[in-house]
């Protein structure tokens, strides 16, 4: 296999909130994980797992309290020129969670779009500009003629489209994209899925996906990431880690997915994940690669077990 | 099969600056004793605005063109304010869909979930709290007793949700309407809410009128399916009848549309284009733009419902004797023959748990 580029690198991030304080929360604890160039990396969890504020903690809106982010080898907190600033923060976008929040209720949809192609100068001309914005809503299922209204006049999934048409804007080589269907309706996520698969296609664009819905997540990434209580449980490639998880929640949490199929749906048994009794045993878990590519968290004394299951799995492959 | 309401030829149009939105265009349903309704259909298809009618909720810019909605004998369209407020949380009930911002922060539990047992049937506050311990406890909310003293702040989304549902439940309605009631929350909450739900429904005998558009959900869920698009309801059927063996082209897509943890193309099918604009209806068929099947009478002429089975009924052109055979897309014939396997290996209708009705559904 030809060595892959690894156009992000997370190497044991912490991001805690009220450091020292007696209500300190530990959101992201110790997680470590690359992403390819060009590939899809879903980061699914439940909320409060830790999920978005990896994606924030990617795009430097926090500083973490400890480890390190490189992108493009370079860890961003070393990043001195204003220059080298600008260049991270066109070539990182995000696609935000809420579009209620996202969008300033003051400016017209074409300022928002075209606010990052002012501040990098990717217009020659106003009608450039206007046709760039014009060509960014119609790509995310909207009409030229919206972008002299305002957020309010749209429907929480028309702004997500908008957040969407704006992270475009600037040609960015790695996307965020925090929960940016949910809010959508299954005809209009299915046209955005295969919009972000085409320009993925296109550009060569890089995406982390935070998801709660794992049909989706696991049709769109190419590897997945679970993450639970700030750590992260098990990751692997998208078709591996559906068809053989290995750690308990992962197990959990596929086993919670409505699937459009009443027969299916009728037959589902949930399987339910208790944190405490999994990990109250005090052992030292951590992440380790039980085989080539997938990864668990686990104990020592669980380790083997792991093993046996992932190799009989890949033995399933070979024949 | 006893019907509880039943809602016929439902027009609603919202009056704006710019003309009528026709919102909903002519919706006729029945709503069964003891099953869930499930309504699917994209944002603005029309779906919460019928039942925001049933409730009496309906905007001060809406006006009914026309319809009835009969429920007990009496056309809740035509009720007085007063008499919807004794229906209201007393026979038919809502649960909210965002349980972040439905709860009052400055009011206990117990004191919001005890309000429409006061309200309506003017319990004594020992009884009410008697009775609202119970439905706290049955949504699983641990130490009901005393976390009715707590504030919403106290709890997490999912004991929100499930405070919300106690909420809805507590004067044990008739009918229970469940706006995307679990789209807020985690798949595991999920699961847990909607096992709940089914199992208060036996409990109190309490028929589901159930919105979403997780399709997933609704196969979970639904007793019977009705697909809205553009103000319409355009099929009806069991869930089967609409998950195995569809035959609207709209209906089509929205299954295709979905990845299910099997898909393998690579590529999703898309509905191409967006929903049309309500102010002004396409002629015909209000799906035709959008549809690679249309024929030419759906730009001309909205197809009536044609009957399928005793339960299942499309509006489609495609239906009519005269109509051309068209192959649909290959996951419903897929899903055709799973559904002709499930026949032939003596597919028990009576003794399917989610076929109970033998009535049509809709009228024409």
């Amino acid at each position: 296999m030809v060595e892959r580029k690894k156009i992000l690198q997370i190497k044991n991030l912490k991001q805690y909130f009220n450091v020292g304080k007696p209500d300190e929360v530990k959101a992201v604890d110790d997680v470590s994980f690359d992403i390819y160039e060009g590939e899809t990396f879903g980061l699914v969890g439940e909320s409060g797992s830790g999920k978005t504020t990896v994606g924030r903690s990617v795009i430097h809106l926090y500083n973490p309290t400890a480890g390190e982010i490189l992108f493009n080898g370079r860890n961003i907190r070393q990043l001195k020129s204003a220059k080298e600033q600008l260049e991270f923060r066109r070539e990182m976008q995000m696609i935000f969670q809420d579009p209620y929040a996202s969008l300033n209720p003051r400016m017209k949809v074409k300022d928002i779009i075209a606010e990052g192609i002012d501040i990098h100068h990717l217009a020659k001309n106003d009608q450039d500009r206007d046709a760039q914005v014009a060509h960014l809503l119609e790509v995310v299922g909207l009409n030229a003629d919206h972008s002299t209204r305002y957020p309010y006049e749209f429907s929480g999934g028309q702004r997500q489209r908008i957040g969407i048409a704006r992270a475009l804007a600037v040609q960015p080589r790695f996307i965020i994209a925090d929960e940016p269907i949910s809010a959508l309706d299954v005809s209009i996520q299915a046209q955005v899925v295969n919009l972000l698969q085409d320009l993925q296609a296109e550009h060569n664009l890089t995406y982390l996906f935070i998801a709660h819905d794992l049909s989706m997540v696991k049709y769109i990434s190419d590897r997945i990431g679970v993450i639970h209580y700030g750590r992260l449980m098990e990751i692997a490639t998208a078709d591996e880690i559906y068809a053989n998880p290995l750690h308990p929640y992962t197990e959990s949490l596929l086993s919670a997915v409505p699937v459009p199929d009443p027969q299916y749906e009728r037959n589902r048994q949930p399987i339910f994940y208790d944190a405490a009794a999994h990990e109250g045993d005090e052992q030292v878990r951590q992440l380790v690669e039980v085989v080539p590519g997938h990864f668990v968290r686990t104990s020592e004394a669980e380790l083997p077990n792991y093993r046996q299951k992932a190799e009989a799995y890949r033995a399933t492959l070979v024949k | 099969m006893e019907n509880i309401l039943e809602v016929k030829d439902l027009t609603v149009n919202f009056g704006t600056f710019a003309g009528d939105v026709q919102a909903v265009r002519g919706v006729s349903f029945d709503l069964h004793k003891g099953e869930t309704l499930a309504i699917v259909g994209e944002t603005g298809s029309g779906k919460s605005v019928t039942t925001k009618a049933i409730m009496g909720l309906l905007d001060s810019n809406a006006k009914v063109a026309s319809g009835t909605i009969m429920f007990e004998g009496q056309d809740l369209l035509k009720a007085s304010a007063h008499e919807m407020a004794t229906v209201n949380g007393n026979s038919i009930a809502e649960i909210i869909q965002d349980p972040m911002t439905s709860l009052d922060p400055t009011m206990t539990i117990g004191k919001q979930v005890s309000e429409p047992l006061r309200i309506h049937k003017s319990m004594s506050k020992e009884k009410a709290i008697a009775r609202t311990k119970e439905v706290l406890e049955l949504v699983g909310i641990q130490n009901a007793a005393a976390r009715m003293k707590d504030y919403p702040h106290q709890f997490s989304g999912g004991q929100r949700q499930r405070i919300v549902i106690a909420m809805a439940l507590v004067n044990y309605p008739k009918i229970l309407i469940a706006d995307e009631p679990t789209t807020a929350l985690d798949v595991t909450i999920q699961a847990q809410i909607l096992n709940l739900m089914t199992e208060l429904q036996q409990k109190i005998d309490t028929s589901i009128i159930f919105i979403t558009h997780d399709l997933g959900v609704v196969a979970g869920m639904a007793d019977r399916v009705a697909v809205m698009y553009a103000g319409k309801i355009i099929e009806v059927g069991t869930v089967d009848e609409i998950f195995y063996d569809p035959k609207h082209p709209y209906t089509w897509g929205l299954i295709n549309s979905m990845p299910t943890l099997d898909t393998k193309a690579d590529r999703l099918y898309a509905i191409p284009g967006t929903p049309p604009d309500l102010l002004d209806p396409p002629k015909g068929d209000a799906f035709a733009p959008r549809n690679a099947y249309a024929l030419k009478i759906d730009t001309q002429q909205a197809p009536p419902f044609f009957p399928v089975t005793a339960t299942h009924a499309a509006a489609t052109w495609l239906l009519h004797p005269a109509a051309p055979t068209v192959t649909p897309p290959p996951e419903i014939v897929r899903r055709q023959a799973i559904y002709q396997q499930m026949i032939a290996k003596g597919f028990d209708q009576p003794n399917n748990p989610a076929v109970k009705l033998n009535t049509p559904a809709t009228d024409q």
